[in-house]
């Protein structure tokens, strides 16, 4: 399909924001400046400073004398550059493929999307004029190239459109500046004459190249289409991408879901034909009062069901707050993962941890609760209790080591609790322990298993273990913390058996 | 026509029973989860799987009892390499434990709730989820509805639900099919052996729907259960 481009360009884009801003800078003359070498130069002038003959790049003190009521605020850096990409992330409900071209142009890939505006004048009538509306002095202009659509953008006085193949003859009345060429080379043409382009497009390109270098002639190229472009996007397209437009703008929670089910269902049939399966999923819902307010899911393992991700989306959709309505949903997955194709099953057997309904469960739990929640554990290669277990890293890790043969409780006090203890005989398992002013007197006890420090991750004392069990029956961990020296040393309950 | 009648209304019965989710038993299956004679106190004689059990415990060591004893029943549950889910409070279960009673740790997920209503929901989801084998969800309490609701989800996936409610003290009636208590017994090491024996526990079936009420005495030998008779008698006395 032949590409189609438009360009629009923002002539006063710093002092329309500011007026935004400050509505009672509106009709006043007001410039924007910055210190440049000791200077005060002129950034941006408002239309009305314009007119009475304040432009950009002037010094201040002469502009003050040319206007008597000269407002000057300061410029901020990167100002524009935020502004623009503000404005080129709102341009994105007309098209997926937004550039900036800094100082003040948006540039758009149009190709195949004007028809839902009614062709290319309804198209453009509706982006300038909801920019306009907004207080930006838009224009715009729609072309088979990016160069030509910027060069009729900013220079044409007259029809917008330019119909496709006839670029050299809208370009040939436009000023060389109209070729985004640098201040070096547009000096050199207006010495020599050329003030539009049309006598360029005549003279043989060797002769071009001998006397202005290849800039030239690649401007000239991509103004005509012989060379490509390619501008950096401001978002990268995601290749599985589904749009719904709203005829009503949606406002309550069934509505959001029936879009979100229209969407997968769309998006589900592309994955499966490709035998992918969506493992993170994006929505984006673009708002009539011009925010965009998204919400994603992520799935433990690739998924092409409706339903699955349907449920995930559901628990999210108390989080979209569609304020007076949403006019656009937006569903994009950018990241997909290959699928095996199910096989038919024969009989029901057990996959244990490989099932999908499992994996569908967690991702619904990690969608509600959050994925930390969620835990298992694998034997790690160490006696110390609390770092006997690790959590395992996917759902489907295996343990490396065997699981310890050591009985050991059932629950474990972390950290472990003090208790008062009393032994008869050094180095004997307890006669008795106080744990929350309850007495438990032991009757029978094994013991003791010692594990030492790790003393090469920290220091302290080794543990002295002992299983005990009370007069009711109950069965403790408690440990006594190093040598028994002298009576001072520490005793903690650590764990319940079954 | 008595016997005719008495037909009938053991017929009615298997049909009233079949109609609440029990099963008749697979033929020749005894002992299904390994438990002996307890399994005898329910409808059928057949340990009520696609169920929820609920166990009560009032302190932390019948907590520990009570996951002793499903942790038991799991690993016969999950002998042809099923998937369990753990719904507990964070960081209090210790994974090796449950290697002790014949469970791979591994394949047991654990989520850590700190709220009921969360540890509901998910406990009502997971039991929703065919590729299980069993939930054991640990809650403070539990009422009628939300009792109802884990029930309806197990009737249509035959998944096993255990909840161990930790507030003993707030009982009312619930939909479960049993209402189990743990408590840790002394052991009794053999021929007078110093030091600890066998865990042992009395069991008692406080509630049994369809089934009779009882008190047993098991012990975990070797990994599987072993019901201790002659001591039970005794041992209920010193009870009490």
């Amino acid at each position: 399909m032949a590409k189609r481009y438009m360009a629009i360009v923002f002539r006063h884009l710093l002092t329309d924001a500011l007026a935004l801003r400050r509505p009672e800078l509106k009709e006043a003359q007001f410039v924007l400046a910055a210190p440049v070498k000791n200077r005060v130069i002129i950034t941006a002038a408002s239309p009305a400073a314009e007119q009475q003959g304040a432009f950009t790049g002037m010094a201040v003190a002469d502009a003050r004398a040319a206007v008597a009521e000269l407002v000057v605020v300061d410029d901020v850096p990167g100002k524009a550059a935020k502004l623009l990409r503000l404005l080129g992330l709102g341009c994105i409900r007309y098209t997926p493929i937004v550039a900036v071209d800094m100082p003040d142009c948006l540039l758009l890939d149009i190709s195949g999307c004007t028809h839902l505006w009614g062709g290319e004048s309804g198209y453009l009538k509706e982006i300038v004029l909801k920019l306009r509306k907004a207080g930006f002095d838009a224009r715009a202009a729609i072309a088979d190239t990016i160069g030509a659509a910027w060069a009729v953008a900013h220079y044409a006085r007259t029809n917008p459109i330019v119909k496709p193949g006839e670029q050299s003859k809208a370009i040939s009345g436009l000023p060389p500046a109209a070729l985004r060429l640098n201040d070096e080379i547009l000096e050199r043409l207006k010495k020599l004459g050329f003030r539009s382009i049309g006598p360029l497009l005549a003279m043989p390109p060797q002769a071009l190249r001998r006397r202005f270098g290849s800039d030239l002639l690649l401007r000239l190229g991509q103004a005509l289409g012989t060379i490509e472009e390619h501008p950096e996007l401001l978002t990268v397209p995601v290749p599985y991408v589904e749009r719904l437009p709203c005829l009503e703008p949606i406002r309550n929670a069934p509505g959001i879901a029936i879009a979100i089910e229209k969407l997968l269902a769309a998006l589900c049939i592309r994955l499966q034909a490709e035998g992918k399966g969506a493992r993170k999923a994006i929505l984006k819902c673009f708002r009539i009062d011009g925010r965009t307010v998204q919400t994603g899911i992520t799935t433990n393992r690739g998924s092409h069901s409706v339903s699955h991700l349907l449920k995930l989306f559901e628990l999210q959709i108390a989080k979209i707050e569609p304020a007076l309505g949403i006019e656009l949903f937006v569903l994009e997955v950018p990241r997909v993962e290959e699928m095996e194709a199910p096989q038919e099953q024969l009989w029901a057997f057990d996959k244990g941890l490989a099932d999908n309904t499992l994996a569908e469960l967690l991702d619904r739990v990690a969608g509600k609760i959050g994925p930390q929640v969620i835990k298992r554990y694998l034997p790690a290669e160490h006696y110390w209790p609390e770092r006997s277990v690790k959590v395992a890293a996917s759902i489907t890790e295996e343990p490396t080591t065997a699981w310890p043969a050591q009985l050991r409780p059932m629950r474990l006090l972390n950290p472990p609790e003090l208790i008062e203890v009393m032994a008869l005989v050094p180095d004997n398992p307890p006669k008795f322990f106080v744990h929350k002013n309850k007495r438990h007197n032991i009757d029978k006890a094994d013991g003791p298993e010692r594990i030492g420090r790790e003393w090469w991750r920290d220091s302290g004392e080794h543990r002295d273990y002992y299983v005990v069990e009370d007069t009711e029956g109950q069965r403790y961990w408690v440990f006594r913390s190093g040598y028994y020296d002298g009576g001072d040393a520490q005793w903690y309950l650590h764990g319940y058996f079954a | 026509m008595p016997v005719e009648k008495r037909e009938m209304i053991e017929r009615l019965q298997k049909n009233i029973l079949q109609w609440e989710g029990y099963r008749p038993p697979p033929v020749g299956i005894r002992n299904l989860v390994g438990l002996g004679m307890v399994e005898a106190a329910f409808p059928n004689g057949v340990f009520p799987v696609g169920a929820i059990h609920e166990l009560v415990c009032s302190s932390s060591e019948q907590a520990a009892a009570s996951g002793g004893l499903v942790t038991g029943i799991l690993s016969v549950l999950m002998q042809q390499g099923g998937v369990c889910v753990w719904i507990g409070r964070a960081k209090q279960l210790f994974a090796p434990a449950l290697a002790v009673f014949g469970v791979e740790p591994h394949r047991v997920i654990f989520i850590s709730l700190n709220k009921d209503k969360d540890a509901l929901w998910v406990m009502e989801e997971a039991l929703k989820c065919p590729g299980l084998k069993a939930v054991v969800c640990e809650l403070r309490e539990m009422d009628f509805k939300q009792s109802r609701r884990l029930q309806l989800a197990v009737e249509q996936s035959r998944v096993t639900g255990f909840v161990l409610r930790n507030a003993a003290d707030k009982l009312g009636s619930t939909s479960c099919a049993a209402r189990w208590q743990v408590r840790s017994l002394p052991s009794a090491p053999p021929d007078g052996l110093p030091g600890i024996g066998y865990m042992r526990w009395q069991v008692d079936l406080l509630k049994v729907r369809n089934g009779q009420t009882g008190s047993w005495v098991l012990e975990w030998q070797q990994g599987r259960f072993i019901p201790i008779e002659e001591i039970a008698v005794t041992e209920e006395r010193q009870v009490g």
